[in-house]
């Protein structure tokens, strides 16, 4: 048990510099290749006869240190960090869950991670056929008729919903007319804000007395200008609307196409597809749902699919099959405009195709299901500890993948709040949790979602530990406030990085700014201890 | 699956466990648990998919046999394809950071959490502002494609505007990627590029630029290749009507290449595959934007911005928060002005990385090498009969194009011969810019010394024959 903590854990705690203020001998780190000779007399120090103004004149000022220390800073740095791979990490909306390590080591070899775009399909039979088994796979798995892996994220994938649903309208010479999209306050914020880049007004539907909107709001908000409703189900809040189909049939009847986010597809996988619920499109995270790692917030993929009716809007290229050749059609058609470069996070396909081919279909179900057991036992611990309540008492459905608390009763009896809460967590060793997407209708929220991957006893650890940090509030409510105490640092300031006077984005403006730290104006705080996706 | 299942990747499926879960929920089935879920909504029965290969073993050889059917860069193939993803050396310690698990498994943890993520991306904003000389830089955006799209869309907001000239030399690819991403907001226009020089036609520029512009995009290089000598004279132009210079960079370039900072950017976007990271079928792709520390122009950012920020009071140490979340979607859903979510991280960390490692003299000594063997290249194959290499009198830094009209061949005919001797050709202008003929863009990167272009040039050289 740590003396400092008495939790039984305290981080890697280097007091690292930043990079550039390392100091010591300047040093070489890496040499760039030397240029033959036959080069270099042909053609002589090019660089050195461009023109004054587009020469740089002096060389970055990049460190220069000698390869050790750069691997060791960088070591270190990723030691003060919490994947999912050192800690319990059941961050909610995020579907956390292990990625195996077998598809990394396929994924970094040179015939996959060494290929360039735009090589002849030929030379690209490996990537082209796992792309197109993997849409096979997907279309079983949605009840889709077609994939995009274009898109680099959730949130891009949506946006690529949007434009689906724009082109659709424009195509029917309803662009103009059908300039709205209908959401719900518990999903993503993607699933707002990204048709709103793509030009819709956005209607959002607030939850009901259950939790979840109400078939009487969207028949109010639908009328000829909605364009289409997108969604997230089972919400941020872990609670699946049952009146689903009764959605889509009112957009569909108003004549607006229907989007289902399915990021968090986890707890559904081989249970409801969203292509048998009259869905249009979907799209779900490789990186989260298929096991494809998150990245330190990406490297994404969105797997986007549609019905039959908006195929031909997909973006380009398309990978197509002869039955004995893969290759790329890029015959622009009715595509939407491109997405992202070339094909889209190729690699997190790869992982998402190993993913899937391991578990098989059967495996597939007992993801989904183990995380609604996994979540219904977080619940049912939680539920009795002193200080949290459930929202929409009235509900007494099971949740699904994840659950929203609150410590509301415990915020009212010792001030402590939620985001302490998040914080103390850290000197037990696991992630912080999620505290709530805007808008933040449930008070002091926190959001949990322990995923297939855990065992019992690293659920009983994350129970162990809100239990405890709910017991100090009471007994030791500085303890709390005052958190973290054994994480890689000490609390921070929240407000400088709010302040235009103070904040600092690079280390040159951190060694221009940092003498108007003393004058900062302390209020609000901020995303001091934040953190979500 | 009533009586579980056993597979090292779902612990709580295997029978015992899943009863013990059960049993401390009181529930009969888990089933129970899927309430909420119209019976009709259900699927019957198991998916239609290919049975499980659960022995990591077995998935390996699959899988490894399958990606074996690519022709990579690498070993006996040489690839001279550019436009926009470069293959560049990728050095140890990059590929080392960027599989640690603690990073590549971390998501979006918090100050305390994942302090060493925040580091790492903060270094990131950091030597990326040494390069392009600018005091802000975002987290990694999806590509550089995306990064224009929201530089273009910042630029709007912050000049109340709704026009934007972009260099008509611009990829296809880029120019529909940002085209439809700017649609509800702002009409993109294009500038005549030069054809006797090949750079963004400046009189036409003038002729266009008016006081609805909100934003000039240079490129430089451009995506044929040429460095645009003109850039201050565009930022000048630009700046004389009201309206912000984006310029559009390769990073690597910015060891010989002043930064844009010093020619009249005000906004500058780029791709930051080059620094480091594999190719991955353009899967390497991650962007980034950067600007001075004005607050109108912090204010306009979609992306999540680390601020460094110290300890309270006046004790030791600092730590790094995400500031002013407010403008981003993730605050404020769709009032922000753009989206967010996740990105390319992973891949801000490893050039950081490979930023930490070059220093400031391993970055100009590359260039120049860089330089002078795309210099090279291209003098060899101008060379060749039949064989154009129009620009060559102008500056360029790894890209040009070559123009094989003369020959007879198409490109397309050329590059099936070049596989023939495991060489993956430039990249068929042809479609793209049929101004151009018959056209390719080669790329030229430090991977390419004389025996490497030799190779190139003599397989040209029977191709063209
Ligand atoms: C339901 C839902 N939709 C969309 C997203 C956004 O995905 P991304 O972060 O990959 O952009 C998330 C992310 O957590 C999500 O949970």
């Amino acid at each position: 048990m740590s003396e400092r903590t008495g939790t039984g854990f305290h981080a890697a705690r280097w007091d690292e510099p930043l990079i550039d203020e390392i100091g010591g001998e300047a040093g070489r780190g890496l040499l760039p290749p030397q240029v033959d000779e036959a080069i270099a007399d042909a053609v002589g120090d090019v660089a050195a006869a461009l023109p004054e103004g587009v020469r740089r004149e002096s060389p970055p000022a990049l460190p220069a240190l000698p390869q050790h220390r750069v691997l060791r800073h960088f070591l270190r740095l990723s030691q003060m960090s919490m994947g999912f791979d050192v800690t319990a990490d059941m961050m909610g909306t995020c579907t956390m869950k292990y990625s195996p390590k077998v598809h990394e080591y396929v994924a970094r070899k040179p015939a996959f991670a060494d290929v360039h775009p735009l090589q002849d399909p030929e030379t690209l039979q490996g990537t082209l056929e796992i792309l197109y088994r993997f849409n096979r796979m997907m279309c079983a798995i949605a009840g889709m008729d077609a994939f995009t892996f274009q898109p680099a994220s959730g949130a891009q994938g949506i946006y690529t919903n949007a434009c689906l649903i724009r082109a659709w309208h424009e195509s029917r010479g309803e662009g103009e007319q059908r300039d709205e999209i209908i959401t719900t306050a518990f999903s993503h914020p993607a699933d707002a804000a990204t048709p709103a880049v793509a030009g819709f007004r956005v209607i959002t539907l607030m939850p009901g007395e259950m939790g979840f909107a109400e078939v009487d709001a969207l028949r109010a908000a639908v009328s000829e200008r909605t364009a289409g409703l997108m969604l997230t189900n089972p919400e941020d809040t872990g609670q699946y609307n049952p009146h689903i189909r009764e959605f889509v049939d009112i957009v569909h009847e108003a004549g607006g196409l229907c989007a289902y986010d399915q990021a968090n597809g986890n707890p559904l996988l081989g249970v409801v597809r969203a292509g048998d619920t009259g869905f249009d499109m979907c799209q779900f995270n490789l990186h989260k749902t298929f096991s494809a790692p998150h990245g330190a917030i990406g490297l994404g993929c969105a797997a986007v699919g549609v019905k039959a009716h908006l195929e031909r809007f997909l973006p380009r290229p398309i990978v197509t099959f002869d039955g004995e050749r893969y290759g790329l059609d890029h015959e622009p058609g009715d595509g939407i405009e491109k997405i992202r470069a070339f094909l889209g996070n190729v690699h997190a396909v790869l992982k998402a195709y190993a993913w899937v081919r391991s578990l098989g279909p059967e495996g597939l179900r007992a993801v989904a299901e183990t995380a609604v057991l996994n979540n219904n036992y977080m619940l049912h611990h939680i539920r009795q500890i002193p200080g949290v309540s459930i929202p929409w008492p009235a509900n007494t459905w099971p949740k699904l993948e994840q659950v929203r608390y609150s410590w509301e009763p415990l915020y009212e009896e010792t001030g402590v709040a939620s985001h302490d809460v998040m914080n103390r967590m850290v000197d037990f060793g696991v992630q912080h949790y999620m505290e709530s997407h805007v808008p933040m209708l449930v008070p002091q929220p926190f959001t949990l979602e322990p995923g297939e991957s855990l065992t019992i006893e690293e659920m009983d650890h994350v129970l162990d530990a809100l239990r405890r940090i709910a017991g100090e509030a009471r007994d030791v409510p500085d303890t709390v406030k005052s958190a973290p105490h054994g994480a890689a640092i000490r609390p921070v300031d929240g407000d400088v990085p709010n302040d235009p006077d103070c904040w600092a984005f690079t280390a040159r403006a951190y060694r221009r700014k940092r003498g108007n730290w003393a004058n900062v104006k302390r209020g609000a705080g901020g995303h001091g201890g934040g953190g979500y996706g | 699956m009533g009586d579980g299942f056993t597979h090292p990747y779902v612990p709580n499926a295997a029978p015992a466990p899943r009863r013990k879960l059960l049993d401390a929920i009181g529930v009969d089935d888990v089933t129970d648990l899927y309430a909420a879920i119209p019976e009709a909504l259900r699927v019957e029965g198991l998916l239609d998919l290919p049975p499980a290969l659960p022995g990591e073993q077995d998935l390996r050889r699959h899988l490894e046999e399958t990606v074996a059917r690519n022709r990579s860069c690498t070993g006996s193939w040489l690839n001279f394809c550019g436009a926009g993803c470069a293959q560049h050396y990728v050095p140890a310690i990059v590929d080392e950071i960027v599989h640690r698990g603690e990073l590549l498994t971390a998501y979006g943890g918090g100050t305390y959490s994942d302090h060493g993520k925040n580091q790492a991306l903060f270094e990131f904003q950091s030597l990326m502002g040494e390069l392009v000389g600018m005091e802000v830089v975002s987290t990694p955006t999806y590509d550089a494609g995306a990064a224009t799209g929201s530089a273009v869309l910042m630029a709007c907001r912050i000049g109340g505007r709704s026009r934007v000239l972009v260099p008509e030399s611009m990829s296809a690819d880029r120019r529909a990627q940002l085209r439809g991403f700017t649609k509800p907001f702002a009409t993109v226009e294009t500038v005549a590029r030069d054809p006797g020089t090949g750079l963004v036609d400046l009189a036409d520029l003038r002729g266009k630029v008016s006081g609805e512009t909100a934003a000039v995009v240079i490129e430089s290089p451009g995506y044929l290749g040429p460095i645009e000598t003109g850039a201050a004279e565009a930022a000048a132009i630009a700046h004389e009507a009201g309206a912000l210079l984006i310029a559009g960079v390769d990073p690597i370039s910015l060891g010989v290449l002043a930064a844009p900072a010093d020619w009249g950017a005000d906004l500058v976007v780029g791709d930051l595959q080059p620094l480091g990271i594999h190719m991955y079928a353009g899967g390497g792709n991650g962007g980034f934007i950067a600007s001075r520390d004005e607050a109108r122009f912090v204010a306009e950012y979609p992306s999540i911005l680390f601020s460094i920020a110290p300890a309270p009071g006046n004790a030791p140490g600092f730590g790094f928060a995400w500031s002013t979340m407010e403008r981003t979607s993730y605050d404020t859903r769709h009032d922000a002005t753009d989206y967010t979510g996740t990105t390319q991280w992973i891949w801000g960390i490893g050039a950081a990385v490979y930023l930490s490692l070059m220093g400031p003299d391993g970055m100009a000594e590359l260039g120049r090498g860089i330089m002078q063997r795309a210099c090279y290249a291209a003098e060899r194959i101008a060379d060749l009969p039949g064989v154009a290499v129009p620009h060559l009198a102008q500056p360029f830094f790894k890209e040009f194009t070559v123009d094989f009209s003369a020959t007879g061949k198409t490109v397309a005919a050329i590059n099936r011969a070049l596989l023939e001797a495991e060489i993956h050709g430039g990249k068929d202008l042809s479609g793209e810019f049929p101004a151009l003929g018959q056209s390719a863009l080669y790329c030229v990167t430090e991977l390419h010394g004389a025996a490497e272009i030799e190779r190139l040039v003599s397989a040209l050289g029977e191709a063209v024959r």
